[in-house]
């Protein structure tokens, strides 16, 4: 019996965050809209968008191999694993265990390995452009990205992000290596979502392009797949930069089905301050040049760096 | 050292053509003209084909003279002047693709306008069926790590059509060619024979964004060729309609521009100005664009009493809202890195092209045929021609700002000193030969009129300022990256349209 609720919890987790997601992209560009004094499409319309590209034809480009047709598929699949192993109403659920920052990284990681791979893989040469342009940025995202989990890990002792949540909520005090992760994470999210400064969602100029760049040859059902991930993946970054630093609200291991109602109103809250902060901060900035990405990305690096060496400082080791 | 206007008064025949004067050279001279060209010491205006012959309108800065050489061409071959003075050779090519005339030795010998798709050659000139077209073949750029970028003609946005060959090391341009005459709509072939009426509204369609400045260019080079006058009223507000449509242009471009670095908020917030700049043009003239507006003999209407208090109400809001603007593009670090020192144009080869509006201006050719060859109103008007030299994408938007502030105080200016009377006088139909130089929103837009005994059109010729600015854009982009591109171009904001004709 306990184990149908535990499963019932983590299908509805997984659910939630699918289910979310274009709401999300929706709501952020509502808000946008609305600061450029535009009245802007429903914060619904990205579900009508979806809904449109999975009726329509997916038109595959004459020279492309299995991979182009198989990549959506796998990048779906493991940016939804990815965004559904991360606590965002409760923690200690039934795939908890595997809900490690570590697996969330490297999950990524194997997405944007095959997204790469299929912009490449027609020959165009926007494709290609987009994908050398996304492997510059990755290269140095990933490693700024596993600096922040170890100075993580170094407050909660472990990379497991239920027991990181738990950690956080007994307090651990103001640090200033959590700052600083807080900030690199940040600009992690920001660079891995390809929003603005980074790239432009947007943006009709192929030549600016990099996440669009290397999905430019794709529709259809296989379009609805890309997007509906690249939604998945914002969720997933809101939700965990709320589920490590703002984890009140988050219905505890063990605790009664009476918890999820207020988990899960605390994560809408969470998602829509989320949501307000990235259409803001995206209002207020231009896209910088593709070369001064790495000096953004170097920063999030060094945050990360710094705030494991305070830690190991502070410790005395 | 000779002037331009002795150069053409040894020239074998002349003929009255107002209020520039126009000689025929025999192909040695004109060869002299043309290496007075390469030398700088003259800039090249436009270079047309005609039945029997090629112009070439010069200006001599120095001595502020302008003038027209012809060169007879009855072998259909005249000498180059693009082998010693690059800016001619697109228009070389044009000449040949549209009257079939040879320029002998030019180092460029494709095709420009003609892309093999009319089924005739020359259809100007002799239009003779076409036979096969080669291939085009783009200007080399070799290397083991140089890898080749096409872009276009279609593109993701609503804009014009153009292609865009990149040759890249990696992120760097190594070498920009565009290849354009994708709009090309036989403009100057449909005007042969027409009416006046018939030509100005043509004219009034060359490029929509500037449909004002191109009417108002034709018409006042048909008033030139007959020699009648335009009632002040008109004068005022053809000038009026010219600054709105400035405004208009330059409010879009500030906005689009900082769009292209996804600054939208300025997007958004200069969109708001233009479409305020356009409703008052909907009101004071009765279409938003002002098309059709400038006619021949004066303005098609007059303005209506509400427009007045229209575009009053527009330099209000605008006085009021567009400081904040630019303190917004001025004060944002992100948008700044983006625009400074991006694009750069050296002063050397704008003044070699001659390259007129904000992209000569921005490099230190301080260029305006509103100040040059001063036409009425702005003779009796003072006003500020902003110049820079830094000749990047942001001093090509701070032109476009301080462009802005003069057209405001221009428009204000007009309205309090906006004569009474009529607007329109009769152009009887006669024969004749004129020119004229209009400021349009880009630069100089030059217009050559030659009608007939019964006043029909003979030739007609229209030279859009970017025939000077794409080329620029070229050199502009060198040595940049890539995904700079969008950026410089919107900077340079070339009409394709215009161009193509």
């Amino acid at each position: 019996m306990a184990l149908i609720g535990d499963l019932l919890i983590q299908g509805t987790q997984m659910t939630v965050v699918l289910a979310v997601a274009p709401l999300v992209t929706g709501v952020v560009r509502k808000l946008k809209a609305r600061l450029y004094r535009k009245r802007g499409a429903s914060v619904l319309q990205p579900y009508r968008d979806l809904a449109r590209l999975f009726r329509k034809e997916a038109v595959v480009a004459e020279g492309a191999s299995w991979l182009f047709r198989a990549a959506p598929y796998l990048i779906f699949a493991a940016t939804w694993v990815a965004a559904a192993l991360v606590p965002t109403f409760a923690t200690g659920l039934l795939f908890s265990w595997s809900a490690d920052l570590i697996a969330i990284t490297a999950l990524l990681g194997s997405a944007r390995f095959f997204l790469a791979l299929a912009g490449m893989d027609v020959g165009t040469p926007f494709g290609g452009l987009g994908s050398s342009r996304e492997m510059m940025i990755s290269s140095l995202a990933e490693p700024a990205m596993i600096m922040l989990v170890f100075s993580l890990a170094l407050v909660a002792g472990s990379t497991q992000l239920s027991t990181v949540a738990g950690v956080m909520l007994q307090g651990v005090g103001l640090r200033v290596s959590l700052a600083l992760a807080l900030i690199g994470l940040m600009i992690v999210a920001v660079a891995e979502n390809a929003r603005i400064p980074v790239d432009n969602p947007s943006t009709h100029l192929e030549l600016t392009m990099v996440h669009e760049a290397m999905v430019l040859e794709y529709s259809g059902r296989h379009l609805a797949l890309i997007e509906l991930s690249a939604q998945l993946k914002l969720t997933l970054y809101i939700s965990l930069i709320a589920c490590v630093f703002v984890p009140w609200g988050l219905a505890p291991a063990g605790a009664g089905l009476t918890h999820m109602p207020l988990g899960l109103l605390a994560y809408f809250g969470k998602l829509a301050v989320g949501a307000t902060l990235l259409a803001l901060f995206e209002v207020s900035l231009a896209k910088m040049r593709v070369f001064r990405v790495p000096d953004f990305l170097g920063a999030a690096l060094m945050l990360g760096l710094l705030g494991t060496l305070l830690l190991f400082v502070s410790r005395g080791l | 050292m000779q002037s331009l206007t002795s150069l053409l008064a040894a020239g074998t025949r002349s003929f009255t053509c107002r209020p520039w004067p126009r000689a025929v050279l025999d192909p040695g001279a004109w060869s002299a003209l043309a290496a007075h060209l390469a030398q700088g010491r003259f800039t090249l205006v436009s270079l047309w084909g005609d039945v029997d012959a090629v112009h070439m309108a010069l200006l001599d800065e120095a001595s502020v003279e302008a003038g027209i050489a012809t060169c007879l061409c009855p072998e259909g071959r005249f000498p180059s002047v693009g082998q010693v003075h690059p800016p001619a050779q697109r228009l070389e090519r044009a000449v040949r693709d549209l009257y079939g005339h040879v320029p002998e030795a030019a180092p460029d010998t494709r095709p420009w306008l003609d892309h093999g798709r009319w089924g005739i050659d020359a259809p100007l000139g002799a239009a003779q069926a076409a036979g096969e077209g080669e291939p085009y073949a783009f200007l080399a750029a070799e290397g083991a790590a140089l890898h080749q970028i096409p872009v276009g003609p279609v593109h993701a946005g609503i804009i014009e059509p153009g292609h865009f060959r990149f040759t890249c090391h990696g992120e760097t341009v190594v070498r920009l060619e565009a290849r354009l005459g994708y709009v090309h709509k036989g403009i100057e072939g449909l005007m042969v024979g027409a009416s006046v009426e018939e030509a100005a509204r043509l004219a009034g369609r060359s490029s929509g964004d500037s449909t004002v400045a191109f009417a108002l260019a034709f018409a006042r080079a048909v008033e030139a060729a007959r020699g009648i006058g335009v009632p002040p009223r008109a004068i005022w507000l053809r000038a009026l309609a010219a600054e709105l449509e400035r405004l208009a242009n330059h409010f879009g471009d500030v906005g689009a521009i900082c769009n292209d670095a996804a600054f939208a908020l300025m997007l958004a917030h200069c969109g708001v100005l233009r479409e305020r700049t356009l409703r008052a043009a909907q009101t004071a003239f009765g279409n938003r664009l002002m098309m059709d507006v400038v006619i021949p003999g004066g303005l098609s209407n007059d303005m209506t009493p509400d427009g007045i208090a229209a575009v009053r109400a527009l330099v209000k809001t605008a006085r009021a809202t567009f400081p904040e603007l630019i303190r917004l593009y001025d004060d944002t670090t992100s948008i700044q890195d983006r625009t400074v020192g991006t694009g750069i144009v050296r002063e050397a080869l704008a003044r070699r092209f001659g390259a007129g509006g904000f992209v000569g201006r921005a490099s230190g050719r301080s260029f305006d045929a509103r100040r040059f060859l001063p036409y009425p109103p702005y003779n009796q008007m003072p006003f500020t021609i902003p110049s820079r030299q830094d000749g990047d994408v942001n001093a090509r938007i701070w032109i476009r700002i301080q462009e802005i502030e003069e057209s405001l105080s221009l428009v204000t200016r007009l309205l309090d000193t906006l004569p009474a009377g009529p607007t329109q006088t009769s152009v009887e139909p006669g024969p004749g030969e004129g020119v004229a130089m209009v400021e349009g929103f880009r630069g100089d837009i030059f217009a050559y009129v030659r009608l007939d005994r019964e006043g029909r059109m003979a030739r007609a010729h229209l030279r859009d300022p970017s025939w000077f600015q794409w080329p620029l854009l070229e050199a502009a982009i060198e040595g940049n990256i890539v995904a700079d591109f969008p950026l410089c171009n919107k900077s340079f904001n070339c009409s394709y349209a215009g161009h193509d004709l």
